[in-house]
């Protein structure tokens, strides 16, 4: 994975005015993403995940939201380009999967239309041929009788039948990165193993770069390739999967990785839950937001860890001030007992 | 359908025939009958007979054709006929123009929401709601009509004799009825449009790489012009059966709602009677055609 990045972020924050101040939704994000390659971002609800994927697409854009830092898609700056620009780079270049399926998909417009529309924003395809390539598209998204169904609208569709479709949408004009924000939060257990089956085996197919926006750690372990862990607008931790599950440094992925309910483990009296609950965005603590929540404050947490490569390997960063031994020896989440069980080669302690 | 005409029918003879008190053959004879008449109307209409029989009675005279005014002894559904192409006229072209005016400013006023431009046009379109058609037509023509003499000053001449003077009578009639429909309309339309910005499609559909043309066209308007239709039909229903009383006399159309007016005013029951039958009548007509476009645009009621 040295191949150049497709997509760099450097610095990007993300504020609204609003009548209760500055929400500052995003601050300082940084990552990198390289082509084929899956990066999951993760954390809780209003921690600035889909403000971050959807900014990448230029749909934050409203008259109260202030832009700071850069997101470079090769070559393009995606912050400051014109709408012109960006029209050519969604769909096209980078698609994006939304949250929920029974809302994203146009009621009154047929699903076929719906994604021969995007084909013929960015090609000049004759409308035969782009039925065909919808046809095609809805069949590849496991759509059964596509030929009949393409012409359905999407309340004739269930939930797990809409993503589908919305994948076949994002795929139509096969864009290097494909955004996938919560697709399977809306969908019931048996559908989202499908639908992560579906991501996955797109990108073995064509390469793309996917970017995963999740709360679910369970989703990420089956399909990431690096983490991102954001709280509170920021990325506190950053690494491969196996980092992130077998070595994690921050108490916060800490807390998110011994809150996921297996059923390969005793059952415990209460799922695991962390205490309290994400700062708000407009008034968020100074120092290291998560100090409130986090049972090994200390004297050093009231300024702004920077996010640095504290573990001792150069791609796994992380904000917190406890030095790495510490971290180790206090985490009640021990090594090999989180994640996915048989992970030969676990980059363990 | 036949159901809700049949119950209007029921209805509106029993608010003209059965609920005033005294007698029904009085009122009907307009305002100087003679006993002899009197007499002839309680034969014709069945008043001495039961309610029932009065019904079948009434309804048979306003369906079979030979409804007399004893007011003006004229035929009154050949009178409604006459003036049927006039308020076909006037609603026709006003409902085109407050529809596609309305729709025009219903989606700029959202686009352009909060700004100096939204704000003034909805002023504007406040001023247009509260501006009473009579007032706003006598204006125009007093203004335009009489002292600039720009258009004509009132009258109506039929389509098939001359097109142009059609349209040219027909400009100021059309803007004054449509001035308080364009308010109301693009009000609710730039209410529907915001709510339809917000929807996850919407945004699907920016994601898409669309044109912002593409998506307000393609995809706000449709959705956000579902509910409008409805309000549509029924008022361009009321105004076809004759609704646009006030605007029709103002500007001497000689339509069927400046009938029912003078109607009113002779005391002419049995043309009352015919005129409010005839409205219903569209308005149930309208109703069932809104329900077909609503079918049409919005495929999820369509039942099979």
């Amino acid at each position: 994975m040295s191949s150049a990045p497709l997509l760099s972020l450097s610095d990007l924050a993300v504020s609204f005015r609003t009548e209760q101040g500055v929400l500052q939704a995003v601050d300082g994000v940084s990552f990198e993403l390289r082509p084929g390659e899956v990066l999951a971002v993760v954390g809780e609800s209003g921690c600035g995940k889909s403000v971050t994927a959807m900014t990448l697409m230029g749909l934050t854009r409203f008259p109260n939201t202030r832009f700071d830092g850069t997101a470079h898609y090769k070559g393009l700056e995606l912050i400051g380009a014109t709408e012109e620009e960006l029209q050519r780079v969604r769909g096209a270049e980078i698609a994006m999967i939304f949250q929920d399926p029974m809302t994203s998909l146009n009621p009154v417009m047929r699903v076929g239309d719906q994604i021969a529309e995007q084909i013929q924003a960015h090609e000049s395809l004759p409308d035969a041929e782009t039925r065909e390539r919808v046809i095609e598209l809805l069949e590849r998204v496991g759509i059964p009788r596509a030929r009949d169904r393409v012409d359905s609208y999407p309340f004739e569709f269930s939930g797990g039948m809409r993503q589908r479709v919305m994948i076949a949408l994002a795929l139509s004009c096969s864009p290097s990165v494909l955004i996938a924000d919560e697709p399977t939060t809306a969908l019931d257990v048996t559908i989202q193993a499908q639908i992560l089956q579906q991501i996955r085996a797109l990108r073995d197919e064509t390469g793309a770069a996917v970017i995963l926006v999740t709360h679910d750690l369970g989703v990420v372990a089956d399909i990431a390739d690096r983490i991102a862990v954001m709280y509170a607008g920021r990325i506190v931790e950053q690494g491969t999967l196996d980092q992130i599950f077998y070595d994690p440094q921050h108490p916060y992925t800490w807390g998110l990785l011994g809150s996921i309910a297996r059923v390969d483990r005793e059952r415990p009296e209460r799922l695991p839950a962390i205490a309290g609950l994400p700062p708000s965005l407009t008034d968020r603590p100074e120092g290291c937001h998560f100090r409130a929540r986090c049972p090994h404050e200390f004297a050093e947490c009231t300024r702004v860890p920077p996010l640095e490569a504290r573990a001792g390997v150069a791609d796994h960063l992380d904000r917190c001030w406890l030095p790495a031994e510490q971290k180790r020896e206090r985490r009640e989440v021990r090594p090999g007992e989180i994640g996915l069980e048989s992970k030969p080669g676990a980059a363990a302690a | 359908m036949l159901v809700v005409l049949f119950a209007i029918s029921v209805l509106t003879f029993v608010i003209f025939n059965v609920i005033p008190g005294g007698d029904p053959a009085l009122r009907m004879a307009g305002r100087q009958p003679d006993p002899g008449q009197l007499e002839r109307i309680r034969e014709d209409w069945g008043f001495n007979e039961p309610v029932y029989v009065q019904y079948v009675k009434t309804m048979g005279r306003v369906f079979s054709g030979d409804l007399i005014s004893y007011s003006t002894q004229q035929n009154v559904l050949e009178e409604i006929g006459k003036r049927i192409g006039r308020t076909f006229s006037l609603a026709i072209g006003a409902a085109i123009i407050w529809m596609a005016f309305a729709t025009a400013l219903g989606l700029y006023t959202a686009i352009r929401a909060g700004r100096v431009s939204d704000r003034l046009l909805t002023i504007l379109a406040l001023v247009g709601i509260s501006m009473p058609v009579f007032w706003i037509g006598a204006l125009m023509n007093y203004y335009l009509g009489f002292k600039a003499g720009i258009f004509p000053n009132g009258g109506y001449v039929p389509l098939d004799e001359d097109p142009i003077d059609w349209l040219y009578h027909l400009i100021m009639p059309w803007t004054a009825l449509s001035l308080l429909f364009i308010g109301v309309y693009s009000r609710i339309l730039r209410s529907n449009v915001l709510d339809t910005l917000n929807e996850d499609y919407v945004r699907t559909a920016r994601a898409k790489g669309l044109s912002e043309r593409r998506v307000l066209l393609g995809h706000v308007l449709r959705n956000s012009l579902i509910p409008v239709v409805t309000l549509w039909g029924l008022d361009f229903g009321a105004v076809l059966g004759g609704g646009a009383i006030l605007t029709e006399t103002v500007f001497d159309l000689q339509g069927v709602g400046q009938y029912a007016a003078e109607s009113v005013d002779l005391f002419d029951v049995p043309t009352v009677l015919a005129i409010t039958m005839f409205g219903a009548f569209f308005i149930v007509v309208l109703n069932t055609v809104v329900d077909i476009i609503y079918a049409i645009l919005d495929p999820r009621i369509r039942l099979t």
